[in-house]
Formats: C-alpha cells, sequence, structure tokens
C-alpha cells in the first residue's frame, strides 16, 4: 500500500473510533409476544436492534418510527436507528403467527 | 386520505341501522343504459370455532346472523363473505373441519349464489392450501347487472402482502374495464394503512389503489377490523364490515387492540351484516344487528 493511502486509511480509522459504538439490544420473538416486549431508548442513542425468532417467521412492525423487519427463523435481522423523538412507539408482529398474533406487541420509550 | 363526514348518514327508523349513501359525487348519467338496480349483503369475520369470553354464544352468532339474512324480504341477489369465515388453528384436520362446518352452515342460507374469500385465520398459516380445497381460487372477477366485482387475496401471504403476481392479474383484469365502469373490490384486510400499529393494513395495498385509481367509479368493500368504518383515498371508498364473532376497537383507541368485552346486558352488541343497494351508481349501505332487541 502506498503511504499517502495507508495515512489516509489511518486518519479514517481514528474518526470512526471516535463515534461511539450503538448499543446492541437483541429482541426475540416466539408464538406470540416480544422478549422484551418495553424497550427504553434515550434520545439521540443510536441503537441496533437485533432481531429473532424463536420459532416461526415473524414480522417487526414499529411504524411510527419508520421501522420494519421480517424475522426469519436462523437468521438474525438487524435493524439500526437512532431515535430523533420522544415518546411512546407501538410495535407489533406483522406476520400471522397463529392464534395470539393479534395481541404480539411491544412499545419503544424514548426519553429526552 | 380523507374520513367520510358523518352527515352523510341518514339515520332509517324501524331498521335497527343505519343507511351509508355512497358514491354521490358521481354522475347519473355515467350509469344512464345498462345499469339494473340490486342489492347483496355482506358477512364477515364470523370466524368459525372461536370460543371465548368475548363472545359466550360463538356457535349460536353464525347461526342467528344466516336466519337474519333469511329473513330479508326481498332476498338479496348474491351475499359475499369478506373473510375469517374460520378462526385460526395450527392443527390443519381442525382447520377443514371448521372448514366443513362452516360450509354446512351457510348451505342454510336461502339465497344460494355466495361469493366467498379467505381472511387471514383462514389462510395465512397454510397459504390458502385448506381454504381451496373447499372453497376454490382465492381471487377472481364476476359481473353482476353491469358492475364488475373483484376479490382480491391479500392474506394468503402471511405478511399481508398481495403479491405481484396477484397485481399483475389484477392490471389485466381492470385494463379490460372501461375508466367508467363500476368496480367493486372485495377484500380482508384494508388496502389502505388504517393503521399498521394494529396489522390493519395491506403491505403492498398501495398497488392495489393506484391500479384502482384512473377507474373513476371503484369501491372497496372489506373485513378484519370488525366494526364499521368508511374512508376515502382519494375518489375510492372503502368500506369495514362488522364482524359475527366479536367487536374491536377503534383504531388506535387503547393502549393494547383486545376484543371488547361482551356486554351480557347489551348481548350481540357491535356484531352485524349489511345490505348493500347498487342503485344508478351509488351504493346505499344499511346495516343489520345479528339480532332485533
Amino acid at each position: 500500500m502506498k503511504r499517502r493511502a495507508f495515512l489516509a486509511l489511518l486518519v479514517a480509522s481514528a474518526a470512526w473510533a471516535d463515534e461511539p459504538a450503538p448499543r446492541v439490544i437483541p429482541i426475540s420473538a416466539r408464538k406470540f409476544e416480544f422478549s422484551p416486549a418495553e424497550l427504553e431508548l434515550k434520545l439521540g442513542e443510536p441503537v441496533v436492534l437485533e432481531l429473532t425468532t424463536e420459532d416461526v417467521h415473524m414480522g417487526f412492525d414499529a411504524p411510527a418510527l419508520g421501522l420494519h423487519a421480517d424475522i426469519l427463523p436462523g437468521r438474525v435481522a438487524r435493524v439500526p436507528f437512532t431515535p430523533d423523538k420522544p415518546g411512546s412507539f407501538e410495535f407489533a408482529c406483522d406476520v400471522f403467527c397463529g392464534s395470539g398474533h393479534e395481541e404480539m406487541s411491544g412499545v419503544i420509550k424514548v426519553r429526552s | 386520505m380523507q374520513g367520510i363526514d358523518r352527515r352523510q348518514f341518514l339515520k332509517v327508523a324501524g331498521l335497527g341501522g343505519l343507511v351509508f349513501a355512497s358514491g354521490l359525487a358521481r354522475g347519473a348519467e355515467t350509469y344512464a343504459s345498462g345499469a339494473d338496480e340490486f342489492f347483496f349483503v355482506q358477512l364477515s369475520d364470523t370466524h368459525w370455532g372461536f370460543q371465548g369470553a368475548p363472545n359466550p354464544d360463538a356457535a349460536g352468532t353464525l347461526p342467528k346472523a344466516i336466519a337474519a339474512v333469511n329473513a330479508l324480504d326481498p332476498q338479496p341477489d348474491f351475499i359475499v363473505f369478506t373473510g375469517d369465515l374460520t378462526h385460526t388453528t395450527d392443527d390443519g384436520a381442525e382447520r377443514r373441519r371448521r372448514l366443513t362446518q362452516f360450509k354446512e352452515l351457510i348451505s342454510g342460507l336461502r339465497t344460494k349464489e355466495i361469493r366467498l374469500m379467505p381472511g387471514e385465520h383462514d389462510a395465512s398459516l397454510d397459504n390458502g392450501e385448506a381454504y381451496r380445497e373447499f372453497f376454490g381460487p382465492t381471487h377472481y372477477s364476476f359481473a353482476h347487472k353491469g358492475v364488475h366485482f373483484i376479490a382480491l387475496d391479500n392474506v394468503s401471504d402471511p405478511a399481508g402482502r398481495i403479491g405481484d403476481e396477484q397485481l399483475a392479474w389484477l392490471a389485466a383484469d381492470l385494463a379490460k374495464q372501461p375508466r367508467d365502469s363500476r368496480i367493486v373490490v372485495l377484500t380482508h384486510r384494508p388496502l389502505f394503512p388504517l393503521y399498521p400499529q394494529w396489522d390493519w393494513a395491506t403491505r403492498d395495498g398501495d398497488k392495489a389503489i393506484e391500479l384502482l385509481m384512473p377507474h373513476r367509479n371503484a369501491t372497496v368493500f372489506y373485513g378484519h377490523i370488525h366494526q364499521e368504518h368508511h374512508f376515502k383515498t382519494a375518489h375510492i371508498e372503502h368500506h369495514a364490515a362488522k364482524s359475527l364473532i366479536f367487536p374491536q376497537p377503534a383504531p388506535g383507541s387503547v393502549p393494547k387492540r383486545a376484543p371488547v368485552a361482551w356486554d351480557p346486558a347489551q348481548p350481540y352488541r357491535g356484531l352485524g351484516f349489511r345490505q348493500i343497494e347498487a342503485e344508478r351508481g351509488e351504493y346505499k349501505l344499511t346495516e343489520f344487528p345479528v339480532v332485533r332487541v
């Protein structure tokens, strides 16, 4: 690698290292609940939701925050976001998964 | 998108329901030739097989509704059920047992022309396999006295999508219709995002609405939300029907969606079916309770 390119990479790496790593929040889905079903986040704090399912194909939908993911068995769905408004925001499973599907929901509380 | 002004509702004495005159802004001249008057009945969300406190008479409600429809005089030209005929079960044999019982029950309707479509409770866990065994295709179209009816399936995909293949079919079906044809879409979920937080939406419903947009006389009747609801996206009206098992709360009116509790003082409150009269380019909706008080 040429010296100039190497220095540029070093500078870029240092800048990236100054950014706080986003907090990773695991969320597990199973018939018919999310765990945890209630999240408390800080306004402006970057997070990554890591969604997994213990049984069947599920969905994660928080329309007021513009967040959505399909949660497939054996995979991790990563949803990065930074809350930019305080309040309580509902999320729900939007993939029909059985007789308790309608009750499968949770809330994200964003504190200022 | 816009709501529909409640002032457009006309109270009808003696019927125990309400009449909604739909399509008032449309020019009657559009239908001056060849348009016949008729009416049909919409029933929805019967959830046959449900057991629970929200309806202590779950096994008796559908038979009562059938008796109420049979008491209509004159009888409707046809009857539609807009999905969730049965309550879901993980057991495929039990699903088929419920579909069998439902089929037997509706054979008691005096009107023999019956149009069915699935809800997510019927079809989402097996992609519509059992439903098709009993009732055939989950999407189709038919003509009746100058109105083109389209049944759309937004439930066989458990994610609540119509899907590209069916959307292409819809586009081809609509392409055969003149832009001023009367078009009625029958479906289970709302095509517009009524309240996605409660899964009251169709993921690709916007694509279906886009296809309907050039047709200036398109109207949608649907179920899923267990309550009467009226809404407009541009010129397209969307009318949700009551359930025949338990009512649901108004969109976003409570923190968590749950059936409205059964009231022993007012049994069957919030349940019912509707009559839809097609007359000179208008649809007059009359809501009926399951039982007359």
